[in-house]
C-alpha cells in the first residue's frame, strides 16, 4: 500500500516537474518574447503566419551560424565545426550559403527557393479549380444558349449571290493564329492538368510523351502564334476602331437574342471588335510573359512591372502593400507562369465563344474564313453598312470605267 | 480550305523552324544548363 502510494506520488511530482517549464514556454510564446524559445520562433510567429500575415523573419534568416566561433579541432567538439544543420539549411533557404555546382546557368546555385511552395499551391489549386472552373462554365452557358435559341439562320433565306469577305491573306493570318492558339491551348491544359485527370486514366509512363509533345509544340508553336497575332492586328486594326453603330449593335445585344433583329454594322460589328480588342490585348500579355518564360535569364519582366506598379501606387491602394521590385530567377518564372496561365484561361473562355458563334452557332458564318466568300444576305442582315458600302464602291467603279 | 491548310503547314513549318534556329543558336536546355565539364555531342 504504502509502496503504492510512493509511486503514485513519484508519478504526480514527474507530471507537476515537466509541466512547470512546459507552461512557461507557452506563456513565453504567447507573450511573443523570443527569448524564451532561445531565439526560435514563437507562438505568435505561429499563429501570424496561420492567419497567412507577413512575420519579419530576420530572427531566422540571420540565424546562420558562425564557422569562424568553431570550436578548434583539439576541442571535443572540434569537427561539428560552427554551424548546426539546421543552420545551413537556413543559409541555403535564404540564399546564403556558400553553393558550389557543375552545372551552369545564372540560377543553378539555388538550392531551395522560399516562394517555391506557393507558386505550387496556386498552380495546384486555386489556377486550376478556377480556371478548369470558367472553361467549364463557358461551356455550359453556350450549350444553353444553342438550346435556347438554336442556330442564328439567315432570316432572309440565301440569296446564292456571294461577297468576298476576307482575302486569302486575311484568312491565312487567321488560321495561323487560331491553329496555333488551339495547340497552344491544349497542349497547355494538358500540362496543367496532366497529373490529376490524365496520369490517372493512362498512367505515368503513357503519359510522360504526350507530356513531352505538350512541351515541345507549347514552346515551338508560340512563334506561329505571335506572327499570325501581329498579321491580324496590321491588317484588321482600321476597321475594329470603335464608332457610333457599334453603341446601337450593344443595345440590340446585337440581335443575337432575337430572330429578325439586325442591328446595322460595318465590316465587323461590335461583338467582333471586342473579341479583336481582347485577342490583341490577351494575345500580347500572353506572347509577353511566354516570352519571359521561353528566355527567363535573358527576359525578366515582373521585377520591372512591379517598380512601375508601386510607383503607381495602385497595389497599396487595394490592399497588396509594396510589391516586391526584386525577384530571384525562379520568382520570375513563376510570377510569369501564373500570370500566362490566368491570361490564357481568360482568352480560352473568349475564343470558345468565338468558335461557337464562327461554326455552329451562326449559318454561313464559317463560310466567311474557310471560302472568304458570304451570302448577300447573310451579309445584309449582320454587317448591313458593309454591304452597303460595297454597292456604292461598285456603282462608283462602273460609273468611272470607260464605256465600251 | 486550301488557305486554312496553307496556314497549318506554315504553322508547323515556323514551329520546326524556330526549334531548330533556338537550338543552333545555342538555346537549347543541354546548351544552357549543362557545365563547362560536360562534351555535347
Amino acid at each position: 500500500m504504502i509502496r503504492r502510494i510512493l509511486a503514485s506520488a513519484a508519478v504526480a511530482s514527474t507530471c507537476v516537474l515537466l509541466s512547470v517549464p512546459n507552461l512557461a514556454d507557452a506563456q513565453g510564446m504567447v507573450a511573443g518574447e523570443r527569448a524564451n524559445t532561445g531565439g526560435a520562433q514563437t507562438l505568435e510567429d505561429i499563429l501570424a503566419r496561420q492567419r497567412g500575415e507577413k512575420i519579419d523573419d530576420a530572427f531566422r534568416k540571420n540565424a546562420l551560424g558562425d564557422p569562424d566561433s568553431a570550436a578548434a579541432l583539439s576541442n571535443q567538439l572540434g569537427t561539428l565545426g560552427g554551424t548546426s544543420d539546421a543552420e545551413v539549411f537556413r543559409a541555403l533557404r535564404y540564399g546564403e550559403a556558400n553553393v558550389t555546382v557543375s552545372a551552369k546557368g545564372p540560377a543553378t546555385a539555388v538550392v531551395i527557393q522560399d516562394g517555391g511552395m506557393r507558386w505550387l499551391q496556386l498552380r495546384s489549386g486555386a489556377l486550376q479549380e478556377y480556371g478548369g472552373n470558367l472553361l467549364i462554365i463557358v461551356l455550359i452557358a453556350l450549350g444553353m444558349f444553342y438550346l435556347l435559341r438554336g442556330k442564328i439562320m439567315v432570316d432572309g433565306g440565301l440569296s446564292g449571290i456571294k461577297l468576298i469577305r476576307f482575302k486569302a491573306v486575311e484568312r491565312f493570318g487567321h488560321w495561323l493564329l487560331a491553329g496555333s492558339f488551339i495547340l497552344l491551348g491544349l497542349s497547355g491544359l494538358i500540362t496543367l492538368f496532366g497529373r490529376v485527370a490524365i496520369i490517372p486514366v493512362i498512367g505515368k509512363d503513357a503519359f510522360a510523351p504526350v507530356a513531352l509533345a505538350c512541351k515541345w509544340i507549347h514552346n515551338n508553336l508560340a512563334w506561329p502564334f505571335m506572327i499570325g497575332l501581329a498579321l491580324v492586328f496590321v491588317l484588321w486594326i482600321l476597321e475594329n476602331f470603335p464608332n457610333r453603330h457599334d453603341i446601337k449593335w450593344i443595345l440590340k445585344g446585337g440581335g443575337l437574342f432575337s430572330p429578325g433583329v439586325h442591328p446595322p454594322a460595318r465590316k465587323f460589328n461590335a461583338g467582333q471588335k471586342i473579341v479583336f480588342w481582347a485577342v490583341i490585348i490577351l494575345g500580347c500579355s500572353i506572347s509577353a510573359s511566354g516570352l519571359s518564360l521561353l528566355f527567363p535569364f535573358e527576359l525578366p519582366m515582373f521585377a520591372k512591372t512591379f517598380v512601375i506598379l508601386n510607383d503607381t501606387g495602385i497595389p497599396q491602394l487595394i490592399g497588396l502593400g509594396e510589391l516586391p521590385e526584386e525577384l530571384a530567377p525562379h520568382e520570375e518564372m513563376q510570377y510569369a507562369h501564373l500570370w500566362h496561365a490566368i491570361v490564357a484561361f481568360v482568352f480560352m473562355a473568349v475564343i470558345l465563344a468565338h468558335i461557337y458563334i464562327g461554326s455552329v452557332g451562326m449559318q454561313g458564318a464559317f463560310d466567311a474564313m474557310s471560302t472568304g466568300e458570304v451570302d448577300r444576305q447573310w451579309a445584309k442582315e449582320h454587317h448591313g453598312i458593309w454591304v452597303e458600302e460595297l454597292d456604292r464602291k461598285a456603282d462608283a467603279e462602273a460609273k468611272s470605267a470607260p464605256a465600251e | 480550305m486550301k488557305t486554312m491548310i496553307i496556314a497549318f503547314v506554315a504553322m508547323f513549318a515556323l514551329a520546326i523552324g524556330a526549334d531548330l534556329a533556338l537550338e543552333y543558336a545555342g538555346y537549347s536546355t543541354e546548351e544552357r544548363t549543362s557545365g563547362d565539364a560536360v562534351r555535347l555531342g
